[in-house]
Parts: C-alpha cells; structure tokens; sequence
C-alpha cells in the first residue's frame, strides 16, 4: 500500500476520529490479502483433493463441501465484514438460514422418504 | 425530498438504509440459489446409476475462473478501503481491475458454453455412440433433412466412456475426425423399441427424410438432468456476473462524479456494491466444486 496523504473531500471532519478510522482500515486491508492467500490455497486443495479417492463419492463430496464451507466462511466474514456486524443485520441471516435449512431439509425429505432412497443409503453409511 | 440515512446511521440500527436493503436482497439471493441447489442434490441423487457426468467440465479453466472472482473479491474490497483511505485514484485503479476480472470470467464461461454446445453424442444402429466435437454437416437443399454429419472425437460401445471420461481416463481412445451417414443414425421414436434408453434427449432439428428426429445431441440444456442443473446454475450466476459488472462499471466511471459532492454516500454505494459481488463468489465457490470436480 502507499501512503497517500492527500486531503480530498473524504476527509472526515473530526482529525482524531478520521486517524482512528484509518488505522482501522489499514490493519483491515492486511487481514484482506491473508484472507485472499487463504482463498487461493482453499481452491487448490479442493481441486487436489478431488483427484484423491476418500473411500466413497459421498465422501469426496463431503470433502469438498467441508472446504468450500470455510472458504464461503472467509469470504462472508472477512470481505463482508460479517465478523463485526451490526445485530439486525444478524438477527436477518439467522431468519434467512433457518429459512434455508428448512427449504432443503423439506424439498429433501419430501423427495426420498422411502425405503432403499439414495439420501437414507447416505446417511446410513455416515451412522453405520 | 432527500432521502434519510444515506450515510448517517439509524438510530435504532446503527445502519445506513442502503446497508440493510442489500442484506434483505442477498437474504432473498440465499433463497434463489438454495432451491437451485436442492434441486441440484435431488436430480443427482436420483440419477439412474452410470448416468450422471463426471469430468465433463474443463478443470483448469474452472479453476482458472474461481482465482479471477477471488482476486476480483479481493479488488472491490481494497477499491471501497481505498475510499476510506480517501486514495481516490487507487479506488480508480481496484474497481477497473474489477471490472475487468468479471469480463475476464465470462469470456472465459463463454469458451465454456461454447465447447458444450459444439460437443455432440450420436447413437448408431450397431448400438455404438461417436462422441466428440462437430466438425461439419451436411443437410438436403431445402435444409430439412440430415445426409450425415462428421464429428472429431472417439467411437465406443459403452456409454459409460461418454459419461465418464474421467474414469476411463487411462484407456487409450483415439481421437479422429468420425463421418456418420443419417441412415446408420437410429432414431429417437425407436430407442425404447430396440430395447434401449435414450441415454440423452437429441436435438428436434436432426432428422432423416422421414421426417423422424435422430438420435444427435449436443450437450446443451436438453442432454440430459446434469447439463440442464449446469446451464440454469451457471447461467443464472453468470447473470449476477454481468448485473455486478455493470453497477461497478457504473460506478468506476459516471456515478465516480458523487466522490466530489458526497464522498461519504458515494462510499456506502462502493460498500453496498461490494457486498453484492462477494455474494456472487461465494455461490461460485460453492458451484465449482459441484458442478466440476465431483
């Protein structure tokens, strides 16, 4: 990063409060670039990681799901600021994932509840 | 009238409204992309056994597409730190390189479609499929019937090497340029009476002097369920891709004039603009895996 200490119009009226904000973003945009080396090695184990045999697809998939899940945590945690976060903003995602999880898990169910389906063959393997 | 809490925070929420909006709009994008991926789950799931593609899709140029939208991800972040930083011209400079990311993407899922829709199966009367790319046909004068149709690729007798190359991967196939006539072509009305399953759905347009279409077809939406779930998961997230784009490019240029009236506000739309874009990395690195590695 440089350091451009222009005074353009962004400057924010109070000089402590504005050198407080700066600092805070400057430490902001280190996180950013370990957050970004952390995506990129993430990408290359999923795509190794799909070249390994775990036992079963099911496995695999879990695998690369477990990976993908970390990777979506960084991004929504870091680059979406998600880890310092206003409480509404919270209390909305809880609703939306308690909304999502419920989707999947009725469209799911709906789907194979019978006997010998594919989803009970999964999850009897994981709880064999 | 000036609209309230562009850049002040409500009271209550201690949030810009702009802020919240975005939320709520993504809350509902979780909700799109989740019924896409359920449907996904069920449709995989419930595949016939050897029916379901592996290694269909080009690795390294998923591979290559997930690094652009992480370094764009990267990119639309510093550009909003740098407005912080009130570094206008380094905003400039991230938010091109945004832009430029997300063209990079969809040329590259462009070259993608592209190599689906030119990558054609045709099934014979001797029960074996040529399947590889079109190179030529050639059709009647009036352009109705197929005479026969010359596609670069191999020749088996076990669908199986069609639907996964990958596990066939160490077999040696040749790759030659393949010429079928549209009489050794078996038509899609009599798969079932020979005892067979349409392994994939043909194109309507191929069809034999009968009038009967044959049994060609071109890995577009129609294939088969994968490449149906494929074009609908990508297609959409590359709409995302363009829509983005197209407010960052705003924003990078004409709509950068708000930096000198209202620098605050013009940083909440960067910030606001921002959270969109991340939104539309993580469903990609959440499509990557599941659609080209497993």
């Amino acid at each position: 990063m440089s350091h451009d200490h222009s005074h353009g119009p962004g400057a924010a009226t109070h000089a402590h409060d504005a050198a407080h904000d700066i600092e805070h973003v400057r430490q902001s945009v280190r996180k950013y670039l370990y957050v970004f080396y952390a995506l990129g090695i993430g990408t290359i184990i999923t795509v190794l990681a799909s070249f390994v045999d775990f036992g079963s697809r099911w496995m695999n998939v879990t695998i690369a799901l477990i990976i993908a899940t970390i990777k979506a945590g960084l991004v929504a945690g870091f680059f979406m600021h998600l880890i310092s976060e206003r409480k509404l903003i919270y209390s909305l995602l809880t609703c939306t994932f308690f909304f999502f999880g419920a989707m999947m898990f009725i469209f799911i169910w709906c789907a194979q509840d019978f006997p010998g389906s594919e989803v009970l063959k999964i999850l009897t393997t994981f709880w064999r | 009238m000036e609209i309230p809490y562009t850049v002040k925070p409500r009271e209550d929420t201690g949030l810009f409204n702009g802020k919240v909006g975005i939320w709520l709009f993504l809350a509902s994008e979780v909700m799109l992309f989740g019924g896409l991926f359920s449907s996904y789950i069920l449709l995989r799931v419930g595949a016939e056994e050897g029916f379901w593609p592996h290694g269909w899709l080009n690795v390294p140029l998923g591979t290559a597409n997930t690094m652009v939208l992480i370094i764009s991800s990267v990119t639309v972040v510093m550009a909003w730190a740098s407005l912080k930083l009130n570094q206008f011209s380094r905003f400039k400079l991230y938010q091109g390189l945004t832009v430029l990311c997300a063209l990079i993407f969809l040329v590259i899922k462009a070259f993608e479609y592209t190599d689906k829709f030119t990558h054609y199966a045709v099934l014979l009367k001797d029960g074996s499929y040529v399947d590889g790319h079109l190179v030529s046909k050639t059709m009647t004068a009036d352009g109705q019937t197929l005479q026969s149709i010359t596609l670069h690729g191999t020749v088996t007798k076990d669908y199986n090497q069609v639907i996964d190359p990958h596990k066939h991967r160490k077999e040696h196939h040749e790759h030659k340029e393949i010429t079928v006539a549209a009489t050794n072509i078996v038509r899609f009305a009599d798969v079932a009476k020979l005892g067979q399953r349409a392994a994939f759905k043909p194109v309507p347009t191929m069809k034999d002097q009968t009038g009967s279409t044959l049994m060609i077809g071109n890995r577009a939406p129609r294939y088969n369920s994968y490449t149906a779930i494929y074009f609908t998961l990508t297609g959409l997230h590359a709409l995302h891709v363009l829509g983005g784009a197209i407010v960052i490019a705003f924003l990078w240029g004409p709509g950068a004039a708000m930096w000198r009236t209202e620098p605050e506000r013009f940083t909440n739309r960067v910030e606001t603009t921002g959270l969109f874009w991340h939104f539309v990395d993580l469903v990609w690195i959440f499509l990557f895996p599941v659609l080209y590695l497993l």
